[in-house]
């Protein structure tokens, strides 16, 4: 021990029970966090250098050239390879033009290259992951817990039928009518837009899966209604009944009122 | 009733009716009603609507009371939709949910008698616009107004209260809601909200509450109130349009026995018909996809029905305004949207007969119907009020609107609280100048018959368009119009030098007076009008210039610019010697 006593009070001792003490803290740290599963989904070191190609290509001008964001966007380190498959994914991403909010669209890239950029933004920091298969299999979840799910924690911007509703300045809360189990489990890990995060420790897995199977009831449901008028409610229904219902009974007056002249 | 019959029919007929009338005395009161003759037009049909869609909603919603429970202990349903197995709900949901799928036919029921309720409310508008549009409700029928005032509000509760009994999350909505609305009314507020609810909301008691008045109260005061409404129409007999042979004094029209008897039957089943068509294609009201209600959950684009919306619209566009006066809170958000809008509209339509009898001084009867245009304040005034009801009703529907055209939410708003301020006052100018105009065509007609089409050049190669008489019954029509002078303007004091004690309440008058009646295009006399169709009777164009073609060598000043004045033929010989 004379070797240990003797250089203690060496300057060096300090650099190295500092890098000793945050190392084990460090370990520590990554073995009782769950971040661990999203550092699980990362991507190959290929295609984290094919996604950088494409971010600096088609991202940087709005993310900056090492996803710091700019006054243009915001940034993407610690946001995720889910964030990352939704807005690019659902078209949403590149902007097409600047607005209120993203609007979907014909996506610009392929699954691939997605995968890719995916990566590499997952590179630079953890961050919700990609869903797994077994993340995204809905079909052991109860539908109408998820209908209960939906309506406590959805329905208020997605409006009851899933049909999207207004939010403030052109802002919108989308329709979910074409929205995948992905895109789903992806938007609620990664709150877009003005959408909250619904992290795994608020809204754990199981529950995930309820409510999708619950949108993807809705999804299919049929109208035993018959025409559905776009399961708006009151709006769409008013307005069937003045522009066509009314109309037939004017119609149907003025008929009877001819023919008695 | 001893005639002799024929026919094995009639011998039946009359051995029933002589039945019939030996025990009840009837034959003198059917011999005199049933022939009872009423005025012919569409727009008389549209109160009809109201109510054949009126018994539609009787007969289906006796059917809905059979399955329906009115109560709000929970349970877990159990039903067959399964996207709300083993949801806790309410009674009342549940026994909704069991009506649209397990009841057979339950579903076609439901949706009949929600799209019936929907058109009673629309019929019932667009016949009140019919009867103030034509001037229907002047004396002697202004009590018949208030009793249609009445059914309308009535129906506006009918609506309320039924939408809200299957408990489902939208209609819990509304419910909150009307709570909220009976909480801003000042002082009782708080108390009118518990007393109502039977406690903290939503409670236990508002769903029977509700079903109460829903299937006993309402409908038993409306219907009472169409018997009186129909009783006054009966025997202050229908108003009629102008026409040939129409006057005050007569009404002209088919008999009720066979003519409107088969009319109004048939029109009865066209009603039916089609309801029952929509009821069964078309979903109204998918209460399954809302889910139960609970007051922690809201969907968004929750709207009331068609004719709650100018309400909501109301309360969606009234900025934010909020005291505290004496330690109470006066919610002037939702005060004003809630209970002095409607307040104000509903009392207006009630008083505005009175108002507009006063206002003009009119005291005479009016059995026949006024055209629009020959009103142009009172036309002004409805469309304007319209338009006002309209940009509330768009407002209702705001967010759904915002996000079906892409347009932002707020913008909307605010370009609609402005519309709201000063669209009701250019509709009001617009529809006067409109029906100004049509006046002035109308005075034109009457003065010099209608523009055939037919341009003629003449032989010294003049054009004119030739004028034709208006055949008898748009002559009626129009001639019809009745002229009222102005009030006088009072006096502020007598010969004597006394003050008039009545002056600023005469001064008013005679102000509302003017403004109501001075732009009037004033008709013709009687005898101006036939010189006038007379005259665009004979073919006056068309000789004046011939004969002035034969005078052509006597004019020193020619004729290649003489001008035909349109409207107002003159002879050549009066052209000329305006000239000279």
């Amino acid at each position: 021990m004379k070797f240990l006593s003797a250089r203690r009070r060496n300057p060096i001792v300090a650099v190295i029970l500092l890098i000793a003490a945050l190392g084990a803290v460090g370990i520590t740290f990554s073995a009782v966090s769950n971040i661990q599963p999203a550092q699980a989904a990362l991507g190959t070191q290929t295609q984290v250098e094919e996604g950088k190609k494409l971010y600096l290509e088609g991202c940087s001008s709005c993310h900056g050239l090492d996803a710091q964001g700019s006054m243009n966007g915001p940034t993407l380190i610690g946001v995720g390879a889910a964030a990352v498959h939704f807005q690019v994914a659902t078209g949403r991403m590149p902007l097409a033009a600047p607005g209120a909010q993203a609007v979907a669209k014909d996506p610009i890239y392929n699954e691939e290259q997605v995968a890719a950029m995916s990566a590499y933004i997952a590179a630079l920091a953890p961050g919700p992951a990609i869903p797994t298969a077994e993340d995204l299999d809905y079909s052991g979840a109860d539908v109408a817990e998820g209908g209960v799910l939906f309506r406590i924690n959805c329905a208020q911007c997605h409006q009851a039928a899933g049909q999207g509703g207004a939010l403030t300045a052109g802002k919108y809360a989308p329709n979910l009518m074409e929205s995948t189990p992905q895109e789903i489990y992806e938007a609620m890990v990664s709150g877009p837009q003005s959408m909250p995060v619904f992290a795994n420790e608020t809204l754990p897995i199981a529950e995930k899966q309820a409510i999708t199977s619950y949108i993807m009831a809705l999804q299919e449901a049929p109208n035993p209604g018959g025409l559905s008028l776009g399961r708006l409610g009151p709006v769409t229904e008013g307005l069937f009944m003045w522009v066509v219902v009314f109309a037939a009974f004017i119609a149907a007056a003025v008929w009877i009122g001819i023919k008695a002249r | 009733m001893s005639t002799t019959a024929d026919h094995p029919v009639e011998k039946i007929g009359e051995a029933s009716a002589q039945y019939v009338d030996e025990r009840l005395g009837s034959n003198k009161f059917l011999g005199r009603n049933l022939g009872k003759v009423f005025p012919d037009h569409w727009s008389f049909m549209l109160g009809e609507i109201a109510l054949y869609s009126f018994i539609i909603v009787l007969l289906t919603g006796t059917f809905l009371t059979f399955f329906y429970n009115p109560s709000m202990v929970e349970v877990i349903y159990n039903g067959s939709y399964v996207p709300l197995k083993g949801v806790q709900m309410s009674e009342a949901y549940a026994s909704s949910l069991n009506i649209s799928f397990e009841v057979r036919g339950g579903l076609l029921i439901r949706q009949m008698h929600h799209w019936s309720a929907l058109i009673f409310v629309a019929a019932m508008a667009v016949h009140m616009f019919r009867v103030f549009f034509t001037g229907a409700f002047r004396k002697p029928r202004e009590f018949n107004w208030l009793v249609g005032v009445g059914l309308t509000a009535l129906a506006l509760g009918a609506g309320f209260t039924g939408y809200s009994l299957p408990d489902d999350l939208l209609s819990g909505t509304g419910l909150q809601i009307i709570r909220g609305i009976l909480q801003s009314i000042p002082l009782v507020g708080t108390w009118a909200a518990f007393l109502v609810f039977g406690g903290e909301f939503p409670g236990t008691d508002i769903i029977p509450r509700l079903y109460a008045a829903h299937i006993l109260l309402i409908p038993g005061i409306l219907l009472a109130l169409i018997s009186v409404h129909l009783m006054m129409v009966w025997t202050q007999k229908h108003t009629q349009f102008p026409g040939p042979g129409r006057t005050n004094d007569n009404v002209v029209g088919y008999p009720l026995l066979p003519v409107y008897m088969a009319k109004a039957g048939g029109f009865f089943f066209i009603v039916f018909g089609i309801i029952a068509l929509i009821g069964g294609l078309v979903t109204v009201n998918p209460i399954w996809i809302f889910g139960p209600y609970t007051p922690d959950q809201v969907s968004a684009g929750t709207q009331p029905d068609w004719y709650i919306g100018w309400l909501d619209g109301a309360l969606r566009l009234m900025p934010n305004w909020e005291n505290v006066i004496a330690g109470f809170t006066i919610s002037w958000n939702v005060l004003i949207p809630s209970v002095i809008i409607p307040g104000i509209l509903f009392t207006g339509l009630a008083l505005y007969p009175f108002l507009e009898a006063w206002a003009s001084g009119d005291k005479r009867e009016h059995n026949l119907l006024e055209r629009p245009r020959n009103a142009p304040v009172r036309t002004g005034i409805g469309v304007a009020a319209i338009v006002f009801y309209g940009i509330l009703w768009i407002g209702g529907g705001n967010d759904v609107i915002a996000t079906t055209f892409n347009l932002s939410f707020n913008a909307l708003s605010w370009t609609l609280r402005i519309t709201l301020i000063i669209g009701p006052p250019i509709a009001f100018l617009i529809t006067k100048r409109i029906c100004l105009g049509l006046q002035r065509k109308d005075r034109e007609k009457l003065l010099h018959g209608y523009e055939s089409g037919r341009v003629l050049r003449l032989p010294h190669g003049e054009f004119i368009e030739v004028h034709q008489p208006l055949n008898y019954k748009e002559l009626a029509v129009i001639s019809a119009k009745e002229d009222l002078a102005v009030l006088p303007a009072p006096e502020k004091t007598d010969a004597d030098g006394v003050r008039n004690p009545t002056y600023r309440v005469d001064q008013l008058r005679h102000k509302l007076s003017s403004w109501f009646l001075r732009d009037n295009i004033t008709r013709p006399t009687d005898a101006e009008i036939e010189a006038g169709q007379a005259h665009a009777s004979h073919t006056a164009a068309l000789e004046a210039p011939l004969n002035e073609y034969e005078l052509q060598d006597e004019d020193p000043v020619g004729h290649g610019g003489v001008l035909h004045h349109p409207g107002m033929p003159m002879t050549n010989q009066e052209q000329i010697d305006q000239r000279q």
